[in-house]
Order: structure tokens, then C-alpha cells, then sequence
């Protein structure tokens, strides 16, 4: 694989994605702590607020430490380099999270869409990009879909006006031919001058090698976390991602030892227990299970008396998607039931 | 025969085309227009071959008939824009509407809670919510009668094969009129809503979660009754409205697990989105049709 020269721009996911391995309790204090340094590091944006997006204050996702909001100006106006973006899923969040989020300086809008869906995103991309923000389609869950339908729905979104648009991999279920597959179409198939990102989980362990297997195919933007705090198995470890690339002769814009020493110093001690594969996270990746599912399981799991990754596997058979934890607390019900 | 109320409906997309197949069958109203803009629609079709009169030129093909037709009432299921205008009209020939669409410019209707009231009132317009309202609201509601609610939060999953194109281009207007009314209708004092659209094949059932955070500890017993209550209500006119799992308590903590079949009316039963908000409006109709009847309004 060559990469010789490819310039690729890195975006932190662990002030957003990581806030679902938190349980959405990250401090304002950690948030600008942890913000600061990656932006002196380096690091092009970085994602913050609620895990769910905008507005993912609920029972049913979590309430989070802060409002976002107050996440938003605590962060913002400290950043030098970095722009901030914010995740928003409509169904969750509205056209009056993104007005919000606009009024308090947010760059970067990132509208997503389980990847079938993407036209109950035409409201909110086609405002974003009026109010004049970098402005991402997001489809979430891209393994369920072959290539060919998911630039359809890609198409969509940049027909509402998005500049970038992204296969995420939610579940950390792709293997490197799928990513490859998938952004090869939308390479080949949406305009020139729109962008094209990647969002790995590490769920098969498969973060880095995805990643580098996107840039490959013509990916701009790279997701992932440093130390990988995020949901499932974590994001893409953002620090060695960076140092990969940079070895085999790309260019970001980070220094790899700053960004090292963010993930050693700031992550790593933020977390509630070691972010890795280990078996329900694996769960995740091997059925195709929305990773921010994890956490919840968990709780059900031992709420109900119940094996976690059974929990998960019952979600790969219903074939639920993002947005659906409320599933998650009945299927713990039902075998609860099923086992007296 | 028995005396019946003539309406219209207005829109021939799946929410007019299941709601004029369940008026066929209704007591006391007697679909006679079906209004659409599209010559070519389904709806339109399986109007006309059910024998009722049918326009193609939108609200304006119906107006010049409706007093020799004696239309009193009219199911407005466009979309929230085009209500205003279709209201607006509608009111001038003293034609009760009954809206399904997000404009919510009359009160909210959510029969087993507020049907009773808004039939006395003589409203003018009635707003049936959204589907997922329609299937959580009660729930809060019957949790409210007991004992205060902090907070009302509901998620509704439907498939996407049910989610019709105004769904998807508005999806906003759903989280937002949802919320309104499970704080105005549902008695809760701060609301939310999430909608999920899930593309599984076969397409899944309606699916509805209620979350409620009650004020103070909650009185478990008089709480469950109150919602196996509500659940039979509702099943009065939509049957496949089951309760899967729950009440779950948990600290101040009440979640409910509904799933929601259809009749298979239009289209097939795992569209209880579908049902839940035509099986409301038409037992609104019947409601004020009652009332005409009653009066000898139908003259």
C-alpha cells in the first residue's frame, strides 16, 4: 500500500464518542483539558458533546455530566488551530440543536443517518450548509448496505448540500475489502470536490488497517480517538494511526509524540476500565451491533441476570439499529423471562 | 339505514387511503370525496372503485361540492404546510377538520385522554398528534392520573417501508409535536421524543417505549392498573396495541414496552404507525358524528 505524500486530515472522536464509554459523564474540566491538548497537538477537528449528538440527553441514551451548550462554550473559544464540530441525528436532535450549535461557533455539522435513511436528513444538511458550516453526511451502520446503494443514499445527502460524506462503520463490523468497496463507490461516484471520510471501531481489532485501507481508496478524513475512548471496542486509536501513516509517508497535520503523550497522559487515566476487545465488544463486530450498545447491555445484563452477549446477539437478530437502546432492556426482559 | 355523517378525505397517500378503508366500515360516517393532486395515485384509484367521488385538483375540486354533498366533516392527511390553507377553506363552509398532519393548529387530540373534553367543546379542528403520539401519550397519561411526572420521554421505531416521504423530509416536526403534547395532553411537565426509522427486512412492528421519571417515588400498584387501564382503552379501537414488557420500575423510573400491529388495512400489519394515528382520527369522527347525529345535524 502507498501512501507516499496522501494528505490526510485526522478527527478526534473522544469528547463525542468516547462520552458513550463514560457514560456521557465527561467534566468540563476534561473536556477543555483533554480539547486543549489535542489542539496543540495538532489534531484538525475534534468532535465534543452528548454521545447521541445533539440533543441525546434522554433516559434512554443517558443524561449527560453537562448541557451541551455548556460544552460548547467551555471549548470552543479555547481552541487555536482545531475546529469543533458536533454530531447530529435527526430523529434525536433538530434544526434548533444545529441553530444552537451555529450560534456558539461550531464549525464542522455532521448530520447522520443510519444508511438507509438519508433523506430525513434533508432539513438538516440543507440548513447547515446555509448557515455556511462544513457540513458532513454521515451514514451510519455503512456495512449494512453494498456499495452501490450506499452511494446512492451518499448522493443524496450531497445533493442537500454536503461537502463531505462518510461511511461509518458503527459496529466495527467491516473487514478491509468492505471499507475498500464501499469508499471506491463513493470515490468514484460523487462529485470531485466532495470529501469523503472513514469511522472505524475497533471491534475486530480492525481500526488502523481499515483506516489506512480507506485513505488508500481515496478517504480524506479519518475518524478515531486517541487511546481509542470511544464506543464498543473503542475508535480508531488515533495516536497509532498517526504514526502508521506517518511512517509509510503521508501527511497530517499532527505531531506523533504530542499525540502520543495525549493518549498516555490525558486518555488513558479518564477511563473506567481498559478500552479493548475484549468479549462483548467482539460480540459487537462479529453480529454487526451498533457499538454505543455496549454499556447498556452491560447494565441490563446484570440488572436482569442475564449473559450480555446474549443481550447483543439478540440485537444482531433483530437487526436493530442506532437510535434503538430502548431494545435493549426488553430483550434483557424477555430472557429474563425465557430463563424462569 | 342508520343515519350517517358525511366526510371527505383530504390527501390519498397511505395515511387517507387506510383511513378511507376504515370509514367504509365505521357506524355513523359515510365516506363520500377523497381528495388527492396526483390522477395517478394508488389512493385515488381504490377510491374510486370503492365507489366514493374523487379530485385530482387538490382542496379546490372539492369545495364547490360541499354543501349539496353535506360534508361536515373532513380528514385533512397532507402535510402540515398545505393543512393551513386546506383549513382555512375548509372552516369558511363550517366543515369540522380533523388533521393528521404536524400543524397542530387545533388542540391535540389523544381520544382516550382529551376526546371526551374536545367534543364538548365544539372545536373546530382537532390535531391527531403523530403516530408515535398516538401510542405513548395514553401511557403517560395514565401514569400522570396517579402522580405527577417530571419528565415524559418516548421512542418510536417504525419501519421503514411505513415511513412515508412527508415523514422523512419533516422529520423534525414529529420529535417536536410529540414532545408538545406528551407535556400538554400526556400531563408531563418537560417532554421528548426520538423517532428511529429501522430498515429490517421483513419490515419490523411499530415498536414504543415510554419512559417516565415521576416527581416522587412511585406508587407502583396504582400505577400498573392505571396503565393495563389505558392499554385496554386504546385496544377498543386499535386491537394490536399490546403491552410487551413492563412497567419497569426503577428508582423513580416507570418504562412501558409497547408493540403496535395493524389491521393490514392499505398497508400490511406491521405499519401500526399507520393504524394507531387512522384508527384515532376515525374514532374522533365517530365521536363528533355522534354528536351531529344527536342534534340532527346531518339535515
Amino acid at each position: 500500500m502507498n501512501l507516499k505524500g496522501q494528505k490526510i486530515q485526522l478527527h478526534d472522536m473522544c469528547l463525542r464518542d468516547g462520552m458513550h464509554a463514560k457514560r456521557h459523564q465527561i467534566s468540563i474540566d476534561e473536556m477543555v483539558r483533554l480539547s486543549t491538548a489535542l489542539d496543540d497537538a495538532g489534531v484538525e477537528r475534534i468532535e465534543i458533546a452528548h454521545g447521541d449528538g445533539l440533543g441525546g440527553a434522554s433516559v434512554n441514551y443517558g443524561f449527560a455530566a453537562h448541557t451541551d451548550e455548556e460544552y460548547l462554550a467551555a471549548v470552543i473559544p479555547k481552541m487555536k488551530q482545531a475546529k469543533v464540530s458536533v454530531l447530529l441525528i435527526p430523529g434525536i436532535g433538530t434544526v434548533d440543536h444545529l441553530r444552537m450549535a451555529h450560534s456558539y461557533g461550531v464549525h464542522t455539522v455532521r448530520v447522520a443517518a443510519q444508511c438507509t435513511e438519508a433523506d430525513v436528513t434533508e432539513q438538516h444538511i440543507s440548513l447547515s450548509r446555509q448557515l455556511g458550516l462544513d457540513t458532513v453526511g454521515f451514514l451510519m451502520m455503512s456495512h449494512m448496505l453494498e456499495p452501490q446503494a450506499l452511494l446512492k443514499q451518499a448522493r443524496l445527502m450531497e445533493s442537500y448540500g454536503a461537502n463531505c460524506i462518510y461511511c461509518t462503520d458503527s459496529a466495527g463490523y467491516m473487514l478491509q475489502d468492505d471499507v475498500h468497496s464501499r469508499i471506491e463507490a463513493l470515490r468514484a461516484g460523487l462529485k470531485p470536490e466532495t470529501e469523503i471520510g472513514f469511522h472505524g471501531h475497533h471491534n475486530m481489532a480492525l481500526g488502523v488497517a481499515n483506516s489506512l485501507t480507506a485513505v488508500a481508496a481515496g478517504a480524506d478524513r479519518i475518524d478515531g480517538s486517541a487511546a481509542g475512548l470511544g464506543a464498543g471496542a473503542g475508535n480508531t486509536p488515533l495516536e497509532v494511526f498517526n504514526a502508521v501513516v506517518t511512517r509509510m509517508g503521508a501527511q497530517t497535520k499532527a505531531d506523533v509524540f504530542k499525540l502520543m503523550a495525549v493518549a498516555e497522559e490525558i486518555v488513558v487515566p479518564m477511563m473506567e476500565k481498559p478500552i479493548r476487545v475484549d468479549r462483548d465488544s467482539l460480540v459487537l463486530g462479529y453480529a454487526g451491533v451498533y457499538s454505543s450498545f455496549l454499556l447498556h447491555a452491560q447494565r441490563a445484563a446484570k440488572k436482569y441476570g442475564v449473559p450480555s452477549e446474549e443481550i447483543l446477539m439478540e440485537l444482531g437478530r433483530m437487526k436493530t439499529v442506532g437510535g434503538q437502546e430502548d431494545m435493549i432492556e426488553d430483550v434483557a426482559l424477555n430472557l429474563a423471562k425465557a430463563m424462569k | 339505514m342508520t343515519e350517517k355523517i358525511n366526510v371527505a378525505l383530504i390527501g390519498s397517500g397511505n395515511i387517507g387511503t387506510d383511513l378511507m378503508i376504515k370509514a367504509l366500515r365505521s357506524q355513523n360516517i359515510n365516506p363520500v370525496w377523497m381528495v388527492g393532486i396526483d390522477e395517478n395515485s394508488d389512493g385515488l384509484a381504490r377510491a374510486k372503485a370503492a365507489g366514493l367521488k374523487t379530485t385530482a385538483k387538490g382542496i379546490d375540486g372539492l369545495l364547490p361540492h360541499i354543501e349539496a354533498d353535506q360534508i361536515k366533516i373532513a380528514f385533512d392527511a397532507t402535510s402540515a404546510y398545505v393543512h393551513a390553507q386546506n383549513n382555512e377553506k375548509l372552516a369558511r363552509h363550517g366543515v369540522t377538520v380533523i388533521d393528521l398532519t404536524p400543524a397542530a393548529m387545533g388542540p391535540f387530540c389523544v381520544p382516550p385522554v382529551n376526546l371526551d373534553e374536545l367534543v364538548s367543546e365544539n372545536e373546530s379542528n382537532v390535531n391527531m398528534v403523530t403516530c408515535g403520539g398516538q401510542a405513548t401519550i395514553p401511557i403517560v397519561a395514565a401514569i400522570s392520573q396517579v402522580q405527577g411526572v417530571a419528565y415524559g420521554e418516548i421512542i418510536a421505531t417504525i419501519s421503514s417501508k411505513s415511513a412515508g416521504p412527508g415523514t422523512r423530509k419533516n422529520i423534525d416536526e414529529f420529535t417536536r409535536t410529540t414532545a408538545n403534547a406528551i407535556e400538554s395532553v400526556g400531563g408531563a411537565k418537560k417532554g421528548k421524543a426520538i423517532i428511529v426509522l429501522n430498515p429490517a427486512e421483513p419490515p419490523l412492528m411499530m415498536r414504543d417505549t415510554v419512559h417516565c421519571l415521576t416527581e416522587d417515588e412511585p406508587n407502583q400498584s396504582a400505577i400498573t392498573a392505571s396503565i393495563l387501564a389505558m392499554i385496554e382503552q386504546v385496544q377498543t379501537y386499535v386491537p394490536g396495541y399490546r403491552l410487551k414488557n413492563g412497567p419497569v420500575f426503577d428508582g423513580n423510573r416507570v418504562s412501558v414496552f409497547l408493540e403496535v400491529a395493524g389491521l393490514g388495512d392499505y398497508l400490511p400489519t406491521y405499519a401500526g404507525n399507520l393504524d394507531i394515528m387512522t384508527a384515532s382520527a376515525l374514532r374522533t369522527a365517530e365521536m363528533l358524528a355522534q354528536k351531529m347525529l344527536n342534534k340532527g345535524e346531518n339535515k
